[in-house]
């Protein structure tokens, strides 16, 4: 008997929910560390940059007007699921890195604790980052975080999981909803991070993901005038710079590229969410 | 006829020199560019020759704040404190001259610059020389950034320089700060007063000068920080000039609010409400609550009661201490003003101002109301940045907080109503920084104010005011 | 029932149309009223403000120890309140107890200042209808040209608008030709809101004049309050088409405070309501502080107590 012919996967862009190709029609291979096929991904053009923040901004009202606690239950809800798939996030970060199946099953680990550490600061980050402020007059005044929109989200070429789950978990944990462009080179496990979000209870457009070329994609999303904000971590310093001046043009939110390479296994602290938040100010009046 | 006879301000409080020079390491220096003018907006006279800072004025500027930087970041910050503890005081002592100066370069009324401005300056310096000492408590870590440069706009010269400088000062930063170019006297007062408080040299300096002079200050290399106040075509000129560059930036930048009436509301404080809202200082106000939406059951009823107060409202001589409506801050935004007045007529908007005397010299532009106004007019979208009221109605909540969301821009919004759970859930649904319920334009050091969208971004005042001038929380250590 | 008169059906009725006027808000009617109280009145401005004052004082003393002779001598004052100088207006009125009515109406007859005279089983108002409308009575008869009732501040706050109401309406019919005003009590009505309510039920009820305060019970005649029930009867001629006057009362001792409300009526109402037939101000010091104020403008010398009589 001959050796059983695989099941050849292509990966789809993610959209609103849904798994659609790219409204070019273009595709691409993706390929092992070692050089090796592993398989077709779509690669995503300005349009469907577009259609994403379209599906973005439609999400956006229903999640950012969800309960805190309630989002704090989806994203471990989605947790709980990437639990479930470890073996397979293992096997793509293996093939996506090189890395020892070891050292993968650790990431894929601490990219589900990262989540579920993000997950418990939805109901906590209006806490710490919030405050009464005692004014001098009869007024009651009251500063609250609210999410900044849509935000499109350069994702780190590396680290496949830990590194996408780092950048997209503070960014809608707060109730934004977001544009990835996945790592180029290894966008596998961001695919597979879709379909376990598709499947989880995350409103359809709250989290959108792109394959492709960052260069050619996320200038459209940095001059996007319904984007809101842009993380453009995986950026390239040039990309970054050009990003920013594009971002400039309706004043979006830029949380740069760190100057040297990220440790994402390191406590994040709060910025990647506070980058995202604004600070609302309610005044009233107090009296009888 | 009960006639108010007229009541001024003593203009002798205040010793205007002939010329000023620039603020640089502590010291009146002269300005290599060429110098201009200041003058009074009420009556067009000359207040005073004003030095103009060069890229190469600016550059020594950032020197003396990069070197002052170091002993001064290096301040425990209890003795940081105390200094601004100092100006604070000076300020009080000094603000009856600082209030007659300020309505003199600006146009605004004397009661506003005496009653408003001058005790939230000092309030802001008084608060922010507390932080000094208290910076672990914040939660923004406790470095500080460095050299800041900071330009500020005219509308309240003064105010938007406490905004800057003293919560930068408090987090130990040093400042190169550009006031605008049609207000620059009491920056240099200022001056004097951080020599009065024996303030070390180069901690504060302050350049004049026009655009250029922005920009030099903006695109220093030496400067770590920029924090701008002004329009929004300016701050994404700034956003786009600092990409690539790593300057931490906070910019507040232009509006164009809703000022929302249900039908339920108080309606005699929201006429004041509405007046406050547009009306106060000019309406050069980025704030201000340029479009009033009400409910349409009660528009017409509305809009009587704010006619008939608008009646009342006195324009004049700006150190009058009766005058509510001063003078328009220079001839260029009194142009754009009238500018985009005429295109709300040429629109179809309805437009009306009391009976008031203009005075034959300055720069004056009556309070107005245009009715009849839509969503899609320029007079309902752009800022005017003067005393221009655009009325729109509204049938239900929903569209009142459609329609006020409706806009690029994101700073303020206001809310009338006496039913709490309406004010609330209004409030909830503006994308807008600040959000006065039944009250309007209400100001504190301890409240953090700024902008969504193009309103700019970052806060100033309040805990959330140290975040623009700290380097953030030192790395943590890997969990 | 008097034609000035808005009858309702029932409490209900009342209480909703009562409760169905828009709300104040304390702190911007307090920001408001401050604002006002700014307003800077100087020279020639202060000299028309003075005069003008002077001119709406109701000149009173109601105290338990009030006499003919104590009344004989404040008419003195209310006819001339500087001997010395003729130039002064009267005063608008003398305001007394009803068994001191014919006292003062004998002693000011003829200079065209009015009697009014508090009744209604002031300042309480505890009493039956029956006493109050006798007590009216009496007051009338005995010649006074203004009555000053006392709203029962119990029913009000209990929520009973139409024993109020009625009882309003039956003191205006015992008024006969004299005026009322009708006294809300402001400081124990407690909120805004209930003293703009307040003043539109006087106002529904018939009354000529409200009135702040009996003078007894403090907070009395703020500026606030002022305003409120100046914005009142703005409001009420503009809809109902009559004109009612307005009686701060009780705590306006001096020049200062009787110029600020001289600015609340001007910016509120206008100059409708600046004439003594409809603004007053209930008081008895501040007539010396405005003779004092009025001669220093004169003189260019500040002047002293002993300058001024203490009728």
């Amino acid at each position: 008997m001959s050796e059983r012919l695989s099941v050849r996967k292509t990966y789809k862009l993610f959209i609103g929910g849904a798994f659609p190709r790219s409204e070019s029609g273009r595709s691409y291979v993706v390929t092992s560390a070692k050089g090796e096929f592993l398989a077709n991904a779509s690669k995503a053009s300005r349009k469907d940059a577009r259609d994403a923040v379209s599906a973005a901004r439609k999400a956006f009202p229903g999640w950012s007007g969800a309960t805190a606690y309630n989002r704090g239950q989806v994203i471990y809800r989605v947790a709980e699921m990437l639990e479930s798939r470890r073996a397979q996030f293992t096997a793509e970060i293996v093939a996506a890195d090189g890395v020892s199946g070891k050292k993968a099953g650790e990431l894929v680990d601490a990219a589900v604790d990262r989540l579920v550490w993000y997950a418990g600061w939805s109901d906590k980050i209006g806490a710490i980052r919030g405050s009464a402020n005692p004014v001098a007059g009869p007024y009651f005044n009251l500063s609250s975080t609210e999410p900044t929109g849509v935000v499109a989200v350069v994702a780190p070429p590396s680290g496949p999981l830990l590194g996408l789950i780092s950048v997209i978990a503070p960014v809608i944990v707060t109730g934004n909803t977001c544009v990835v462009v996945a790592s180029e080179r290894a966008p596998l496990p961001s695919i597979t991070l879709a379909e376990v979000l598709a499947t989880s209870d995350l409103p359809g457009g709250v989290v959108n993901v792109l394959t492709g070329n960052a260069e050619e994609i996320a200038p459209w999303l940095a001059g996007h005038m319904d984007v809101n904000g842009i993380d453009l971590t995986g950026a390239t310093p040039e990309l970054a710079q050009s990003c920013e001046e594009l971002a400039a043009e309706n004043l979006k939110r830029v949380l740069r590229p760190e100057a040297g390479p990220i440790d994402w296994l390191a406590d994040p602290g709060t910025e990647r969410m506070t980058a995202f938040l604004e600070t609302k100010t309610v005044w009233h009046p107090i009296g009888v | 006829m009960f006639e108010y006879a007229p009541a001024p301000e003593s203009r002798d409080v205040v010793d205007i020199k002939p010329s000023y020079g620039l603020f640089v390491n502590g010291e009146f220096v002269d300005g290599s560019g060429t110098a201009f003018k200041t003058i009074n907006p009420a009556s067009e006279e000359k207040l005073a020759e004003i030095a103009a800072a060069s890229a190469a004025d600016v550059d020594l500027a950032v020197q003396a704040a990069r070197k002052a930087f170091t002993t001064w970041s290096a301040m425990p910050g209890a003795e940081r404190a105390k200094y601004l503890f100092r100006i604070a005081r000076i300020i009080q002592e000094r603000s009856r001259e600082l209030a007659v100066l300020e309505s003199l370069d600006n146009g605004k009324p004397i009661r506003e610059s005496r009653d408003v401005d001058l005790p939230l300056v000092a309030a802001h310096f008084f608060y922010y020389a507390g932080w000094a000492d208290k910076l672990e408590y914040a939660g923004y870590g406790t470095r500080p950034i460095g050299v800041a440069g900071q330009v500020i706009p005219w509308n309240f010269p003064l105010l938007m320089l406490a905004w800057k400088i003293a919560p930068a000062l408090a987090c130990g930063n040093t400042v190169v700060l550009k006031p605008a170019e049609t207000t620059p006297l009491t920056a240099l007062l200022f001056a004097e007063i951080c020599q009065q408080a024996d303030l070390p040299p180069g901690v504060v300096n302050i350049v004049t000068g026009a655009g250029e002079t922005g920009a030099a200050v903006v695109n220093h290399p030496d400067v770590d920080k920029v924090a701008f106040t002004g329009s929004t075509e300016v701050g994404r000129l700034i956003a786009r000039s600092v990409a690539g560059t790593g300057k931490k930036v906070t910019l507040e930048l232009g509006g164009k609010a809703a000022n929302i009436v249900y039908e339920d509301a108080a309606l005699d404080q929201a006429v004041e409400g509405i007046v406050n809202g547009i009306f106060f200082n000019q309406g050069h106000v980025c704030c201000a609550g340029s479009r009033l939406l009400v409910q349409e059951s009660i528009a017409a009823e509305l809009l009587d009661s704010l006619k008939r107060r608008l009646g009342t409202l006195r324009l004049g001589d700006p150190l009058d201490k009766n005058t509510d409506i001063g003078a328009i801050n220079s001839a260029a935004q009194l142009a754009k003003i009238r500018e985009l007045s005429d295109a709300g007529e040429q629109e179809g908007a309805e437009r009306w101002s009391p009976a008031c005397a203009i005075p034959d010299r300055g720069f004056w532009f009556p309070p107005t109301v245009f009715t009849g106004v839509a969503q899609s007019h320029r007079i309902a979208r752009e800022e005017i940045f003067g005393p221009v009221l655009s009325v729109l109605t509204f049938r239900t909540p929903g569209e009142a907080v459609e329609k006020a969301n409706n806009t690029p821009f994101g700073l303020s919004a206001g809310v009338w109503t006496e039913k709490a759970s309406l004010m609330l859930w209004t409030a909830d649904r503006l994308r807008a920084g600040v959000v006065w319920s039944n009250t309007f334009n209400r100001f504190d050091p301890a409240s953090p104010f700024g902008g969504y969208k193009e309103s700019g971004y970052g806060r100033e005042g309040g805990r959330h005011g140290l975040e623009a001038y700290l380097a953030g929380s030192a790395p943590r250590e890997s969990r | 029932m008097s034609t000035l008169t808005t009858s309702f059906s029932s409490n209900a009725s009342l209480r909703g149309f009562l409760h169905g006027l828009p709300g104040v808000d304390k702190v911007g009617a307090d920001a408001r009223a401050a604002m006002l109280g700014t307003r800077s009145i100087k020279t020639t401005a202060k000299r028309q403000a003075i005069d003008l004052a002077i001119s709406m004082v109701d000149l009173t003393t109601l105290e338990g120890a009030d006499t003919p002779g104590k009344v004989r001598a404040m008419c003195a004052k209310a006819m001339h309140p500087d001997p010395t100088n003729p130039d002064v207006p009267r005063v608008a009125a003398v305001c007394v107890y009803p068994d001191l009515v014919a006292e003062a109406v004998q002693a000011v007859k003829g200079s065209g200042v009015k009697v009014a005279s508090v009744a209604t089983a002031f300042p309480s108002g505890r009493s039956s209808l029956e006493v109050k409308v006798t007590d009216t009575a009496l007051a009338v008869a005995a010649g006074a040209d203004e009555v000053d009732m006392v709203i029962d501040r119990g029913a009000f706050l209990a929520g009973d608008y139409l024993k109020v109401f009625e009882e309003i309406v039956a003191i205006k019919a015992a008024c006969g030709d004299a005026h009322l005003k009708v006294i809300l009590e402001t400081g124990e009505l407690a909120t805004y809101d209930n003293v703009r309510r307040a003043s539109w039920l006087a106002m529904l009820a018939g009354g000529d004049f409200i009135k702040t305060s009996t003078g007894k019970v403090q907070p009395a005649a703020t500026l606030p309050v002022t305003l409120i029930m100046l914005e009142a009867v703005r409001d009420f001629l503009a809809t109902h088409g009559r004109k009612v006057g307005v009686k701060p009362a009780g705590g306006i001792r001096t020049t200062k405070d009787a110029i600020k409300m001289l600015v609340l009526v001007n910016e509120t109402t206008g100059d409708g309501w600046l004439d003594p037939d409809w603004f007053r101000l209930g008081a008895s010091s501040v007539l010396n502080d405005l003779l004092m104020q009025r001669q220093k403008q004169d003189t260019g010398r500040y002047s002293g107590p002993d300058y001024f009589t203490l009728d």
